[in-house]
């Protein structure tokens, strides 16, 4: 398929910082000039450190932030928040899921509300349409009937990461930016949410952009793999090409860096540890 | 002899629906030189049992065993007063979040000095040139500088670099770690590995390292404990246990790693593993 969802051409974000009576403030520039494009139906992977602006990508990818210069286009249309605002239209196509599901529900609201929400704000649905919509969407995400009156600290992390991604699927977007939605989660776990992920993308058609500092979870879910350091797009590619044939140094350094659990490695370590 | 020898541990702890049993009857032992992996999910008891060693858990926790022995000395039978003396100097710990465990009021240099102060009562002089000698260990630059930095002048892998100086400083027998990388970067997390398995070799202490993540294991232990619901699900020295996995569970979340993924969905660990605890268990 090549019909494009979402295209960045040469995105910059600055953010002006201090700068007082006595001071001039400091620029510090989190996304500099960064390209890319994702087709219907796969996953783009934004892999970096902390500080790297991967998030603040996400932020301009939701169009909670605008860019500073370049462009942004869903669909094919060019996203120009500062001039045009925000439609709920676009508003609909692009959601979020964050990572730490235990900061990103309100406590005091039923999850059956939590999934409501995003209807009662961005459509006119009567009450009793989003009351089974919700619903609906809680069974599809591997939750029960049961659920649905209950308060956020009655679930587990898992649980929680499940009702954040059915509140973000609430509005039928085509573009899900997931921000590190792993990261806090056992490995048992992972695989679970991992596997809705899967399963989703393929009923919806969804396309993806997956923010993750993990490479094994980025090598198993992603089609396309950009590496960001210091605000750049030090390397972008495909999955494949990515993980063979690495470009950039410091991709070679996260590579190097990420733990191997196969049995050559541990082999060799043990051999080095005894000599 | 075993450098820590702990036999059949159970930790209960008293809730409004009956005592809830944290950690049921585990057995394990570490020796000098040695780095031991305690791998389990979250509310495995792995961070309990070994908080239980250190003497840390609340005093609403019922900690019983046949057996806890410290370098021949029963923790248990200790008094309060006795086993401070152990814990901080000759048994070691460092804890998950860098940032929140050390103290936001005082200045590194302060509290790497508290600790050689309390226990090993070197005069000022000594303990800022010993404090040094430790920031310049951990592989912290420009350590007299540094000394008076507060912690949230630090990054992260910076406060969990002086967390290990402060736990080194008294050069423990043992150091356990609980989770000492969950909360940094990939290449933050390799340097402190690195940091810690120098530490390790050049010290010949033994080392107790509480995770949950395979790949760290994989990079880090001698031998493997398994953990699960609070009980010892299997336990092997760390080859074995990544070549050929005894127990279900085991088999089960070495499965759940995305870079042994075969097809295009993740085995999970109830697919595999049915919470069939006994059934499990090798032959």
């Amino acid at each position: 398929m090549s019909e494009i969802v979402l295209e960045g051409r040469n995105l910059v974000r600055d953010y002006h910082i201090g700068g007082g009576l006595f001071s001039s403030g400091r620029v510090i520039h989190a996304v500099k000039d960064v390209s890319f494009k994702v087709e219907k139906g796969k996953t783009l992977a934004i892999v970096g450190e902390s500080g790297c602006g991967k998030s603040t990508l996400a932020r301009i990818i939701t169009m909670i932030d605008a860019p500073t210069a370049g462009e942004l286009l869903i669909d094919g249309d060019k996203v120009d928040l500062v001039k045009d605002g925000l439609t709920p239209e676009m508003r609909r196509k692009v959601q979020i899921v964050f990572q730490n599901p235990y900061g990103s529900l309100n406590p005091r609201q039923k999850i059956g509300d939590v999934l409501g929400e995003p209807l009662l704000v961005n459509t006119a649905m009567p009450t009793a349409e989003r009351r089974d919509r919700a619903m609906q969407m809680l069974l599809k995400v591997g939750l029960g009937p049961e659920h649905f009156s209950r308060y956020p600290h009655m679930f587990s992390g898992g649980q929680r990461q499940r009702i954040a991604i059915a509140r973000a699927l609430m509005l039928n977007p085509r573009l899900l930016v997931l921000d590190e939605p792993v990261s806090a989660l056992d490995l048992s776990v992972q695989a679970q949410v991992l596997n809705l992920l899967a399963d989703l993308q393929d009923e919806f058609d969804l396309t993806y952009v997956f923010i993750s500092h993990d490479l094994s979870v980025v090598r198993y879910i992603a089609d396309d793999v950009m590496v960001m350091y210091f605000g750049e797009a030090v390397e972008y590619g495909g999955r494949d090409r990515v993980f063979s044939d690495p470009q950039h140094d410091y991709t070679k350094t996260l590579f190097a860096a990420t733990p191997r659990a196969d049995v050559e490695s541990i082999r060799a370590r043990l051999a080095r540890r005894a000599a | 002899m075993h450098l820590l020898e702990i036999e059949n541990l159970v930790v209960e702890f008293e809730t409004a629906a009956g005592p809830f049993r944290a950690v049921d009857g585990v057995s394990l032992h570490v020796d000098e030189g040695e780095v031991l992996a305690i791998v389990g999910e979250s509310g495995s008891g792995k961070s309990v049992s070994m908080l239980a060693v250190m003497g840390l858990l609340p005093w609403t926790a019922k900690v019983t065993a046949d057996t806890m022995r410290f370098a021949g000395r029963d923790l248990l039978s200790l008094s309060a007063g006795q086993r401070r003396k152990i814990i901080g100097k000759d048994i070691a710990m460092i804890f998950q979040e860098p940032v929140a465990s050390l103290n936001p009021c005082f200045t590194v240099g302060f509290q790497i000095e508290e600790v050689l102060r309390v226990h090993m009562g070197l005069d000022g002089k000594a303990r800022r040139a010993r404090a040094i000698e430790l920031l310049n260990d951990v592989g912290i630059p420009d350590p007299e500088q540094r000394l008076g930095a507060f912690p949230h002048q630090m990054s992260g892998g910076q406060c969990q670099r002086v967390m290990i100086a402060i736990a080194i400083a008294c050069n423990p027998k043992l150091l356990i770690a609980d989770e000492p990388t969950t909360a940094l970067d990939v290449t933050i997390q390799k340097q402190i590995l690195d940091l810690l398995m120098n530490l390790q070799a050049e010290t010949g202490m033994g080392m107790i390292m509480i995770t949950h993540n395979m790949g760290v294991v994989a990079e880090t232990a001698d031998r493997v404990v398994v953990q699960y619901k609070g009980r010892k699900m299997e336990e092997a020295d760390v080859l074995s246990l990544f070549e050929a996995p005894r127990h279900n569970y085991t088999k089960a979340l070495l499965a759940a790693l995305p870079d042994r993924a075969t097809g295009d969905r993740l085995p999970t660990i109830s697919s595999i593993f049915n919470e069939d605890i006994d059934g499990g268990a090798p032959a």
